[in-house]
């Protein structure tokens, strides 16, 4: 039996290299689990048929000599990234068939180092959601809880790996999407810094802020998959490499707090994240309190941003390219008929907001007025790093809420992006961290705290994180 | 809003929409509206850039690239002789 709760990337590698176990052995042994949980928890959409020819793949080159860290280890990956041959469907109606026709650089990365890819994960129907309750094929549990959601939108990742059915997942994050549900499922996300993964291959939502994370049991694992997976790319011209942001040496980083911003968080978040502080000042961390202005201005502005992005990366799903097209009498019927049924609530939603607000009359005092705050938001940040190295708050304003609980009040469920939404409004790196539980209904529910760096500076992320797991 | 803006929104859109479902949009837009003002209330002056976006150029060159031109079309509704097929537009 391989003890798959203790598996690491390092652990698991180790044992390949010693001949403990196969590549084989390891993906029937998620295999076995995933027939077990997945019928309850929905993480995965669909398990690959090919995932034990992958892996006898990935053991040739143990046998080979070429092995890399990431050969044979099983991964799951979202269901909006392309990995060629196989369906991809975004959560989505419209996609229900589409079958990729092309890798994204990232899964081309992590096949070329011998990864082995179990499934597509659940997710908020093109990522827009916090709950996974947006997706075209059913809610995803939290496995903590299976009355509640497990996040979103990259919600059938987190549960994945919070359940043994994956060892290490690719999520992405728009607004929170690998952080919030890696929150919810007591796991690690990690948002990178903008461009510094590629988002070729990934079935665009918010272009300016879009990025591929990773997600793990622990930070080792995150960063390690991170590490395979950033870099340079022609295939996306906003991509950059790792040594594009100036990067000084920190002894040791300071910590600033956003007292103002942090209250938002419900009493148990504010004691837990209490609690934090005291740890990381025991660690011997100097902590600061600093002030960003216009950080609560974030959600708003984000909710015009994004969607106005949203209109026209989604005005390509038209009925003609990507499978899904019912009957039509005509042209503009196959479009109306194709995005009126392909598209779920949220995304029609989200497509006409866009189309509001970038439309003649509005668009000075809307999207124009959002971009200007989002400038200012950047601002504010920018001014914090030059007295501390990383920003630390919660993750969420709670843990994870009941399935169906806030489904029918979008403005609630927007709310949920208030302490993760600024990375991405700004480009920044930020990862959640598992914190503590809290008892709900005599359930365990886990909790995150997150850490925001400057451009480029994952690798403060990881350093300091890892003392606080150490600890906690 | 009312619910004619929802209908025009829905035409630049392309999206069909039922009539309860402009109504219960027209609500969500309502509230979601009325979130999203409160940017107005916040000072916008001359902000300076630190870190100025640039455009991204390449070489005009042909660099071919691998794709399954089966593939492609088999994702297609509707194709004929490798072309894909639309509904008349006339």
């Amino acid at each position: 039996m391989i003890d798959l709760g203790n598996l690491t990337i390092e652990k698991a590698h180790a044992s390949f290299k010693k001949g403990e176990f196969t590549c084989r052995e390891l993906a029937e042994a998620y295999l076995k689990v995933i027939k077990e949980k997945n019928p309850e928890i929905h993480a995965y959409l669909e398990i690959y048929s090919d995932v034990l020819v992958q892996a006898d793949e990935a053991q040739k080159k143990f046998k080979k000599g070429n092995a890399t860290l990431m050969t044979g280890i099983p991964l799951a990956i979202k269901d909006n990234l392309l990995f060629e041959g196989h369906i991809a469907s975004s959560g989505s109606k419209i996609l229900e068939k589409y079958v990729a026709t092309y890798n994204a650089t990232a899964i081309k990365k992590l096949k070329d180092a011998g990864v082995v890819i179990i499934g597509r994960t659940n997710m908020d129907e093109f990522a827009m959601g916090v709950s996974t309750e947006n997706s075209a094929y059913g809610v995803t549990k939290n496995p903590y809880d299976t009355t509640r959601v497990p996040g979103g939108s990259s919600g059938g990742s987190t549960t994945a790996v919070a359940s043994n059915m994956a060892l290490v997942a690719l999520g992405t994050d728009t607004g929170g999407s690998c952080r919030q549900p890696a929150s919810f499922c007591g796991v690690v996300g990690l948002k990178p810094t903008y461009g510094s993964v590629s988002r070729h291959g990934l079935t665009a939502m918010g272009s300016s802020l879009d990025v591929i994370g990773a997600i793990g049991k622990n930070i080792s694992d995150v960063q390690t998959v991170f590490d395979f997976i950033k870099g340079k790319d022609n295939m996306d011209s906003t991509s950059i490499s790792s040594d594009f942001y100036k990067k000084n040496i920190i002894q040791k980083p300071v910590i600033g707090i956003p007292r103002d911003f942090t209250k938002e968080g419900d009493d148990r978040v504010l004691a837990n994240f209490k609690e934090v502080i005291k740890k990381i000042k025991a660690l011997g961390y100097t902590v600061k309190d600093i002030e960003l202005p216009n950080v609560k201005y974030t959600v708003p502005a984000y909710y015009i941003v994004t969607p106005a992005e949203i209109s026209a990366n989604l005005a390509r799903f038209d009925g003609m390219r990507y499978g899904f097209s019912p009957e039509s009498r005509n042209l503009v019927e196959v479009y109306t008929k194709s995005r009126g049924e392909g598209f779920g609530r949220e995304v029609r939603r989200r497509i006409l907001l866009g189309t509001y607000v970038l439309s003649h009359g509005y668009q000075d005092a809307y999207y124009n007025k959002a971009n200007a705050v989002r400038r200012l938001i950047v601002d504010d940040y920018n001014k914090a790093f030059k007295k501390v190295d990383l920003i630390l708050t919660p993750t969420t304003t709670g843990p994870a809420f009941k399935i169906g609980e806030k489904v029918n009040d979008p403005v609630k469920m927007y709310l949920e992006d208030i302490f993760t939404g600024p990375a991405n409004m700004t480009g920044l790196p930020a990862i959640s961290i598992p914190s503590g539980f809290v008892e709900e209904e005599g359930k365990h529910l886990p909790l995150g705290i997150q850490f925001i760096a400057s451009h480029g500076r994952e690798d403060l992320l990881f350093a300091v994180g890892k003392k606080f797991e150490a600890q906690n | 809003m009312n619910i004619k803006d929802v209908e025009n929104l829905a035409e630049l859109a392309r999206i069909g929409l039922t009539e309860g479902e402009k109504l219960s949009l027209l609500k969500d837009f309502d509230s979601i509206l009325a979130y999203v003002k409160q940017i107005e209330e916040v000072k916008v002056g001359e902000t300076k850039r630190e870190d100025e976006l640039h455009n991204v150029w390449r070489e005009d060159v042909l660099a071919p690239r691998e794709f399954s031109r089966e593939l492609i079309l088999k994702q297609f509704p509707d194709s004929q002789d490798g072309f894909l097929k639309v509904k008349k537009i006339l």
